[in-house]
């Protein structure tokens, strides 16, 4: 019985182990592993190019509710989603929440012509040409959003924001945050 | 009612899997007949009930049954029949049972044709098949069972996911699927082996038709899959190295290896524990692959199910499988040593090659697609190794198999005479030559790696032409001779001619549509042009159009070429109104020389859009070659010597009835056949 027959089985073990490390840590739970993290450190700069648009300090040290979308102009999806955000923005203020926009792997110029032709719902919008910031983030693909309290994002929602889901599950959501913490 | 009696069905597959797997085993340690007799009932009652169970999922499917989980998830009352039938495997629950009935069926057809075979490897391997099985109807029955109620019918399912509603996808996992399972046959042939302690040329060449149907299978299954990535995606491209690409194309590589070396075993009673550990291997990188469809394990476009209790669940099963099998491997393989020898430069040789250089490409795939996830593991570092490095990787390691591919099949056993063959080969040698200058003299010397590509690929298809050309004495005998030589070559032949054929055409197609296709990414306004090689395409017009269940924009693209060719190209991008997904159907013209490939994407501004345009030369050269390898393999297939149960038939084989039936089989290698004959002697 030599040696030799057994490498088959070493090397099998070796990649069993790292199976089982990477079925325990790994990509899988992207959607849920940055929940009740920070929010990823970045700076990222303004559509029109004049200083920065969004970065983790402003949504750190913003008091409210923060809501970033994930979005591109060449994302349908997002174009279905678009109304609802406005709607949403509209009614931001009485809800105390923010909406923050990351324009995803999308030129500025596209961008811009995507929010002039149907409105801008967004306070800031930082762009993240390259998506590094979209890959800190978790982001599984366009439209996305996150709501982060204090700079701790707290929900992730993957795909558009339609229908009913703003009154069924992003409000109370906000609610539900917003009371944490009183009495 | 329908549902409950495909969950009882599948509960009564498992027991007999287990009466399978348990009875014919010890019935073979003991040599008790009628226990190793119990193995046939049982595969055919498995595979009965588990087609039931598997009907009664299809028929919820049809009937729109949403009480039942996975059809409420998937299903939708207003999707065509086809999808809503495809939409049985288009889920996690589903697609294991359809794996698990392939795994039944073949355990049934290895039942009934292998009544031929001695007895106790017959048990042996129906044991080893529903060993396997059992593990799949419990990862079922406890993770994911496809026959779970849900307490709140809702009026409507969810749909599937538009790109999955295409013919060519509702096709091409169960190809896919044949494929993966079908080496399920080679691998329990092998732990039977090994149980045994002897693998003979018999055992090869009961092993060999099976593994080469299911590299058939799996062949297909992968060319579909990437005819669909490249029409239904939009990518422009047909194979991106992503993990489940990779993971089907694993299986592939070590088949067609095994493939290669059960002839060694078979001809020339060597290289028998290579030959039963890459059986072995086969089998578990299509476990592997399944588990990293099953676990999301790996990010994926494609994603599916995602569930770490079932992906923990594979995992345990695949260690229990694998380090088993590799385990016994390690300490029964002594038992299979010896064998015929050969010299350095011999067929034996040639194919010994090429196993090792196809082992390291599946070597290297595994590398690459499990990358992402050792470095994580092992250092926290979140990184992969991209497409650019498959590409480097396999365009260097290829360039020594094809060499060697051109050159193995003049070969002969034992020991060959290189001179000869070189000599014989010199103006194949130099047109080869040739092609790589003249390539370099086309691209003005800009891209070796293209020209040294075709050089090789043209070499292939020469060499093998030449090899069938000396077959059939073209040119020494008169020409209707060599044509009736032609007819009377044996299937196996034609299959290995055509195999290696289709493969230098594949070579040829990808070598120009990778080197040599253009792109050209532009806003258009309507009314504009561009120009794209010999191709004016002009934006006529952009209009709103409603599908079934989507709403598109089509663009109306005027295209004239040089060449006087003129016609109207319609890309569209649809949306789908239920799950807001965005697919674009490129609008791609296919000719011999090259495919015109026109992408509409997204509004720019009044009355501009964002055109992809591509042009590929000779893309469609890459399926006829596939399609071409894949013909070889039935060809192959259907060989006297392959023809399933058939060594007891040898009689009529030798006997002097040459009808027109067996007339192509009487030419087969005489001295093979002596040796056969000897072998069979001492399996009955």
């Amino acid at each position: 019985m030599s040696i030799r027959r057994f490498l088959p089985l070493l090397v099998f073990i070796g990649l069993f182990i790292a199976l089982m490390v990477g079925l325990s840590l790994n990509p899988r739970e992207i959607p849920s592993a940055r929940i009740n993290k920070s929010v990823p450190e970045f700076s990222l700069p303004s559509l029109k190019g004049d200083g920065v648009g969004l970065s983790s300090e402003i949504i750190k040290n913003s008091k409210k509710i923060v809501l970033v979308n994930f979005f591109a102009s060449w994302c349908g999806a997002c174009r279905i989603e678009h109304p609802f955000l406005m709607k949403l923005s509209k009614m931001s203020k009485a809800n105390g929440i923010v909406l923050y926009g990351i324009s995803y792997k999308d030129k500025p110029a596209n961008s811009l012509t995507f929010l002039n032709k149907f409105g801008n719902p967004y306070v800031r919008v930082g762009v993240d040409l390259k998506g590094r910031t979209a890959i800190n983030f978790g982001v599984t693909g366009t439209p996305e959003t996150y709501i982060i309290k204090n700079g701790i994002i707290r929900y992730q929602h993957i795909g558009p924001i339609y229908g009913t889901q703003i009154k069924d599950m992003i409000l109370p959501m906000i609610k539900k945050l917003q009371q944490e913490g009183k009495p | 009612m329908i549902a409950e009696l495909g969950h009882f069905s599948l509960v009564l597959a498992l027991g007999l899997a287990i009466i399978q797997a348990i009875l014919p085993m010890i019935g073979a340690a003991r040599q008790d007949d009628r226990m190793m007799m119990l193995g046939r009932p049982a595969a055919y009652g498995q595979f009965l009930f588990c087609l039931l169970a598997f009907l009664a999922l299809t028929y919820s499917y049809i009937i729109s049954d949403f009480s039942v989980t996975v059809v409420a998830e998937n299903s939708n009352s207003l999707k065509p029949l086809l999808y809503k039938i495809s939409g049985v495997w288009g889920n996690h629950e589903g697609s294991i049972l359809l794996w698990v009935l392939l795994l039944a069926l073949y355990s049934a057809l290895v039942a009934f044709f292998g009544r031929k075979l001695p007895k106790s490897l017959h048990a042996r391997v129906l044991s080893v098949q529903a060993l396997v099985g059992v593990g799949f109807y419990l990862f079922m029955l406890l993770t994911s069972n496809p026959f779970n109620r849900l307490i709140n019918i809702p009026i409507e399912g969810n749909g599937m996911n538009p790109l999955l509603q295409d013919p060519g996808l509702a096709f091409h996992p169960p190809f896919l699927y044949l494929g993966y399972v079908g080496l399920s046959v080679a691998f329990s042939f092998a732990i039977a082996a090994l149980i045994e302690g002897r693998v003979d040329p018999a055992w090869a060449r009961w092993v060999r038709p099976w593994t080469l149907l299911a590299w058939v299978f799996l062949s297909i299954g992968i060319v579909v899959g990437s005819i669909w990535a490249y029409y239904e995606l939009g990518w422009g491209g047909w194979w991106g190295w992503d993990p489940v690409e990779n993971a089907s194309f694993m299986p592939w590589l070590v088949a067609t290896a095994l493939v290669h070396s059960a002839i060694v075993v078979e001809k020339r009673n060597t290289l028998k524990s290579w030959t039963v550990l890459l059986a072995i291997i086969a089998f578990s990188f299509s476990l592997l692959g399944t588990f990293i469809v099953r676990s999301g394990i790996l990010t994926s476009v494609h994603a599916f199910a995602v569930d770490p209790r079932r992906g923990m669940f594979i995992l345990l099963f695949l260690g229990l499988v694998i380090g088993g099998s590799f385990l016994l491997f390690a300490i029964r393989s002594d038992k299979l040593r010896t064998g015929g020898l050969f010299a350095p430069i011999s067929r034996e040789s040639g194919l010994v090659i090429n196993n090792l250089f196809l082992s390291v490409a599946a070597a290297v795939v595994l590398y690459g697609t499990m990358h992402p996830l050792l470095s994580d593991a092992l250092f926290g570092i979140k990184s992969s190794v991209g497409a650019p490095f498959f590409n480097l990787v396999f365009s260097w390691l290829m360039i020594p198999l094809v060499m060697i591919m051109g050159l193995g099949v003049h070969l002969r056993w034992k020991r060959a005479d290189i001179k000869g063959i070189l000599q014989r080969l010199r103006v194949i040698i130099g047109l080869s030559f040739l092609a790589i200058l003249m390539t370099l003299y086309a691209t003005r010397g800009g891209d070796i790696m293209s020209s040294v590509w075709l050089g090789i690929s043209v070499w292939l298809l020469l060499s093998m032409l030449q090899e069938l050309g000396h077959r059939i004495k073209l040119f020494q005998v008169p020409f209707r001779n060599s044509m009736s030589r032609l007819r009377r070559q044996p299937r196996s032949v034609w299959g290995m001619s055509l195999g290696h054929i289709g493969f230098a055409i594949a070579l040829i197609g990808i070598v120009f549509s990778a080197s040599w296709n253009l792109e050209v990414q532009k806003v258009l306004k309507i009314g504009q042009s561009l120009n794209i090689g010999a191709y004016t395409v002009t934006l006529k017009n952009v209009i709103p159009v409603a599908g079934p269940n989507y709403s598109a924009i089509r663009g109306i693209v005027d295209v004239t070429s040089k060449n006087g060719e003129h016609y109207t190209a319609y890309p569209e991008s649809r949306t789908y109104i239920t799950s807001a997904t965005t697919t674009t159907e490129g609008d791609i013209k296919t000719s011999l020389s090259g495919d015109l490939f026109i992408v509409i994407g997204q509004n720019e501004g009044q009355d501009m859009w964002g055109m992809r345009i591509y042009y590929k030369p000779m893309q469609i050269w890459l399926w006829i070659g596939a399609l071409i390898m894949v013909l070889g393999g039935f060809m192959s297939l259907t060989d006297r010597r392959y023809r399933v149960g058939s060594p007891e038939n040898r009689k009529t084989r030798n006997g002097k009835a040459g009808s027109g039936k067996t007339g192509n089989a009487k030419t087969a290698n005489k001295a093979s056949q002596r040796s056969k004959t000897r072998k069979e002697a001492h399996v009955h």
